[in-house]
């Protein structure tokens, strides 16, 4: 504390701004005028110390900024140089280690912003810089000290779903020595896995795996399993949550958790009303795992249909597992009864990989037999056999079968969208649990502290359901691993005053960081939430909602000296 | 990347590689090679002043060759860490002539031609292996004759020519244009060249080149020498500027590739090569149809699939919606072979499965979607680490343990074990850290009992 004790409070009349101007050896200084901009800066109100630099990020150039605060008794910095993505926060711990407040800094983006958009234009790139350098030294004026937002942090997660991926993520959780508290729907643990035969590729029993994982589940002593348990109301964010259980007794527990992974999972489509479904002749693939798991399955013929209630106007989404999921069910099949027909009727087969497309391989050499169909023209079922027309050769073909089996797809719970309003986390327009980021951040919800994986977030195959509930353990221990939650003062900040509680930010806000608070009829920001994005501040029409460091004086400050 | 390459916990190794492995789970010592630079990696800030400068132009492989680069480069504009390498194969410097031009241009003093490989030991409780894959050649398919039909060219070819910071600035100019763009580009040169010659004799002699060469002709200045010189020079001159002019007319009638074939499964799915479905390859030709029709809306693609495999999330909506809004028709089957029609335009001839007869239609560029092949040292790696590959001639993983190789503490995540989409490489890489975590933990745990 004694250096942040240290730290200057200067009043604004008494500015001493100090500007740094990076050449960046060519890169700015070979296309406008570092020199003219540096002079140029000396002059502007308020600045009592400009210098050029050839590499401000270099050893010399940090030197240089924090023997000018020293020398010169800065109380603002700014750096005309790169982008802030890149350096600020390097340019922020210089300001840091030489005693300046960090948030006193201010970064002028001359590189990409001048030299690099206006490289054939010398004066005008130099005129620009120029121009950027002024609006940045203006803001500076009103930049105010900030200290960084920390909060405590529960070492305790919240897994969510007891199929194989919550067991994975529970199990790796308590392995690295956290507490997990573990709620199930469910009387059992084990998940859809329980009710699948065997796993491709390999053929394991899926039952072993899976009790396997259950054992030593239930034998840990640092996770509490609630079993028919489910989430009443959650309340609290990142770092510490409170969570109220509802029992199957009908009591209600209350548990606190610094981060909730939600891994509930997915159910087959059950196909009312398509292809003549009735459960018994024509079942679905979950069905027929019950069946082979009894035993053989009495059946000469058996035509399995695609994408039944999948990739419609309807339902566009591909379920991604059904495609393996029928070809290791055909498999098993000919293996019980190698004199049986078995045909496969698909629009595309997904067996995407190395695995899958071998098992494919091998399906075609055991004799299960493959058709494609086009989605406007499906096959038709009738007593006995299965229509379907072979573009191949322009004829409509019959094959005699006594069983039918639907490939449908897993379709998200009916109850996701509950869960998704208590954790105040969307979902996409097929009800799947909706990640942060498509690609980049696949197991992150956009707010902090919560995770996603499994067939919650989109269908997965085990092997993908382990991966997942790994890797969302591993994000839960990037965040509970540590010993307190430190994040940047730049978060909005709501006036209590001028507020009128007409919570139009809190619909604007993409990280759930808003509050309405019934008693005082205002909001307010759990600033331990907010990414500093703006979205409230520029919706609220009282203007009580601010962003600290992009408040309107500061912008206002910046637009008025262009 | 910036995220790894300013986190205080990592320490980035690049340009380096290992070399023997000791030890067993908990407690690995690694040998790695850091590769010379020369440059010190501490002292460059990036700035790229050198590469200006030097003297010495090679193809660029990050741009698949399409653009070039120096001998002392970075890999890619913002690649981690921001350094420069010199390339010893071509460098001037290290090959015994004589330049050193980059040491003097560059202001942070970073160029070192005396540096050394270093061989360092590290200290490591568990090892993830993420070598990820390597793009599939597709010269060997006989039938597709890439690098015979010039505007054949891979689908990673194409991200470049997509790129707006790729070599033709984003714009899709067909190889065989672009090829003679650049001869007319070598012709100006010179014919520039021969036009100073000329232009200084005609000033000497203050007589127009065409007027002399007529007079010349008809016997005059026979005993001349210096005029006799320069008739043969501007015949030479004639003889460029012929050319030139043709190849400058043709270049007019020049447009962007508009009409685009893609070939899936090049490499995938066939017993020739690999056996496997490489997974991501139809998504990424949709992607790149789409980026295509963004660029010039009146581009239209075909892709010709066994099946298109659009399984991720939100993969099969992006696929429909490319064939309604980006001018995508989506063809099954694989393709017959490719030949080379009128104006270097490919000729794709195939089976139209649904018409049931087959057809031949050019394009203005065909694209291939090649397959995610084992990287390169796979095997080298595997017996360094003396963990197991499998059949496919990946990393070898299981069902149940999905990231775990055959070697406890050793761990492989992404397409080093087989080939998938980024979100699933970026979630086995998370998992892949949750695993080595254990394994750490674990040791530490041990240590401290």
């Amino acid at each position: 504390m004694s250096k942040k004790e240290k730290e200057k409070e200067l009043p604004k009349e008494d500015l001493r701004i100090g500007v740094f101007i990076c050449d960046c050896g060519s890169n700015i200084a070979g296309h406008l005028d570092c020199k003219a901009v540096t002079e140029y800066a000396s002059g502007i109100p308020g600045v009592v110390y400009a210098k050029e630099n050839l590499y401000t990020c270099s050893e010399a150039g940090i030197g240089e900024i924090q023997n000018g605060i020293k020398e010169h008794n800065l109380n603002r910095v700014i750096v005309a140089s790169c982008s802030p993505r890149t350096h600020q926060p390097l340019f922020q711990n210089s300001c840091s280690a030489a005693d300046l407040n960090p948030y006193l800094f201010e970064m002028v983006n001359i590189r990409d912003q001048c030299s690099w958009v206006h490289m054939q234009e010398r004066d005008e790139a130099t005129a620009k810089a120029k121009d950027l350098v002024r609006m940045g030294v203006s803001k500076a004026a009103f930049l105010e000290p900030q200290m960084d937002i920390e909060a405590s942090l529960n070492p305790r997660a919240l897994v969510i779903g007891g199929g194989v991926a919550g067991l994975t993520a529970a199990d790796t959780l308590a392995g690295m020595g956290l507490e997990v508290v573990l709620v199930e729907k469910d009387k059992d643990l084990g998940g859809l896995l329980r009710k699948i035969h065997r796993v491709a590729p390999y053929g394991n029993e899926a039952s072993e795996r899976i009790s396997g994982l259950i054992e030593a589940v239930t034998d840990r002593s640092n996770i509490s399993v609630y079993l028919g348990s489910q989430l009443e109301d959650v309340g609290g964010y990142i770092g510490n949550y409170e969570v109220g259980i509802k029992r199957d007794s009908g009591e209600t527990v209350q548990e606190n958790v610094g981060c909730i992974v939600v891994a509930t999972g997915a159910v087959p489509l059950v196909p009312e009303g398509l292809y003549g479904y009735d459960g018994e002749k024509v079942i679905t693939q979950m069905e027929l795992e019950g069946r082979l798991k009894k035993g053989p399955v009495e059946a000469k013929g058996v035509v399995m249909i695609q994408c039944a209630g999948a990739r419609s106007p309807e339902r566009e989404y591909c379920s991604r597992i059904c495609c393996q999921t029928a070809v290791k069910n055909a498999r098993l099949l000919k293996e019980q009864n190698p004199d049986a027909h078995v045909h496969i009727l698909y629009r595309d087969m997904q067996m995407y990989g190395t695995e899958n497309e071998q098992m494919l391989w091998d399906a075609r050499g055991e004799g299960v037999r493959f058709d494609v169909f086009s989605a406007d023209q499906p096959p038709s079922v009738e007593e006995g056999k299965v229509e379907f027309y072979r573009s191949l050769t322009g004829k409509t073909v019959e094959i005699p079968c006594d069983l039918v089996v639907l490939s449908t797809p897993l379709v998200a719970r009916e109850d996701a969208a509950g869960l998704s309003q208590l954790l105040r986390v969307p979902m996409d327009q097929n009800n799947f649990f909706l990640e942060a980021h498509a690609k980049l951040r696949p197991l992150d919800f956009a707010t902090d502290g919560i995770f996603v994986c499994g067939s919650a977030r989109y269908p997965a195959n085990v092997e993908e359901a382990i991966s997942q509930g790994l890797g969302a353990s591993s994000r839960v221990a990037t965040i509970l691993f540590k010993d307190k939650l430190v994040v940047s003062a730049i978060v909005a900040e709501i006036d209590e005053d001028s507020c009128v509680g007409c919570m139009g930010c809190m619909d604007m806000c993409p990280y759930g960081a808003i509050d309405y608070l019934p008693e005082k009829k205002i909001c307010q920001v759990k600033t331990i939430l907010c990414k500093g994005c703006g979205c409230c501040a520029s919706t609220c029409p009282s203007q009580s909602a601010k962003l600290k460091g992009f408040k309107p004086e500061q912008i206002l400050a910046q637009i008025r000296a262009l | 990347m910036l995220d790894v390459g300013r986190h205080p916990n990592i320490e980035l190794m690049a340009y380096s590689e290992v070399e023997k492995v000791d030890g067993e789970e908990g407690d690995f010592k690694v040998t790695v090679r850091k590769k010379a630079r020369y440059v010190e990696e501490d002292r460059c800030t990036g700035c790229g002043a050198c590469k200006e400068k030097c003297p010495t132009i090679l193809p660029d492989a990050f741009n698949e060759g399409l653009g070039d680069r120096r001998a002392i480069y970075s890999w890619f504009a913002q690649g981690i860490p921001s350094t420069h390498t010199i390339d010893p194969d071509h460098c001037r410097q290290l090959n015994g002539k004589k330049c050193g031009i980059c040491a003097k241009v560059c202001q942070a003093d970073a160029v070192n031609f005396d540096q050394k490989d270093r061989v360092v030991e590290i200290d490591a409780g568990a090892i993830i292996v993420a070598s990820g894959y390597k793009v599939f050649d597709p010269s060997v398919i006989p039938e597709y004759q890439y690098r015979e039909i010039p505007n054949v060219i891979t689908a990673i070819e194409f991200e470049r020519l997509l790129s707006a910071s790729g070599p033709t600035g984003g714009h899709l100019d067909r190889p065989s244009d672009l090829a003679v763009e650049a001869e007319i580009h070598e012709l100006e040169k010179k014919v520039k060249k021969s036009q100073k010659a000329i232009g200084k004799l005609e000033k000497k002699h203050g007589q127009d080149s065409a007027e002399m060469v007529e007079a010349f002709q008809s016997g005059d200045y026979a005993d001349d020498d210096d005029r006799k010189k320069w008739a043969a020079k501007y015949a030479a001159h004639l003889e460029i500027v012929e050319p030139l002019e043709t190849l400058k007319k043709k270049a007019e009638g020049f447009s962007v590739a508009k009409r685009l074939a893609f070939i899936q499964c090049v490499g995938s799915r066939d017993f020739r090569f690999y056996p496997f479905c490489s997974g991501f390859c139809c998504m990424h030709s949709i992607k790149e149809a789409i980026i295509a029709n963004e660029h010039e809306r009146e581009t239209t693609s075909v892709i010709f699939g066994m099946d298109i495999r659009a399984v991720g999330k939100g993969f099969e909506e992006y696929k429909v919606r490319g064939g309604n809004q980006s001018g995508i028709s989506y063809i099954r089957g694989r393709i017959a072979e490719i030949t080379e029609g009128p104006n270097h335009n490919p000729v794709v001839t195939y089976e139209d499965t649904k018409e049931r007869r087959v057809k031949s239609v050019d394009f203005d560029m065909v694209i291939l979607a090649t397959a995610c092949a084992p990287n390169e040292g796979v095997e080298e790696l595997a017996e360094i680490l003396g963990i197991g590959v499998n059949r496919f001639g990946f990393f070898e993983t299981g069902t149940f343990q999905p990231l775990d190789t055959t070697v406890p503490g050793i761990f492989a995540c992404g397409c080093a074990h087989g080939p998938m989409d980024i979100p699933e490489s970026v979630a086995q890489a998370s998992g892949a850290a949750a695993r080595a975590s254990l394994v750490i933990m674990d040791s530490k745990m041990r240590e401290a009992s």
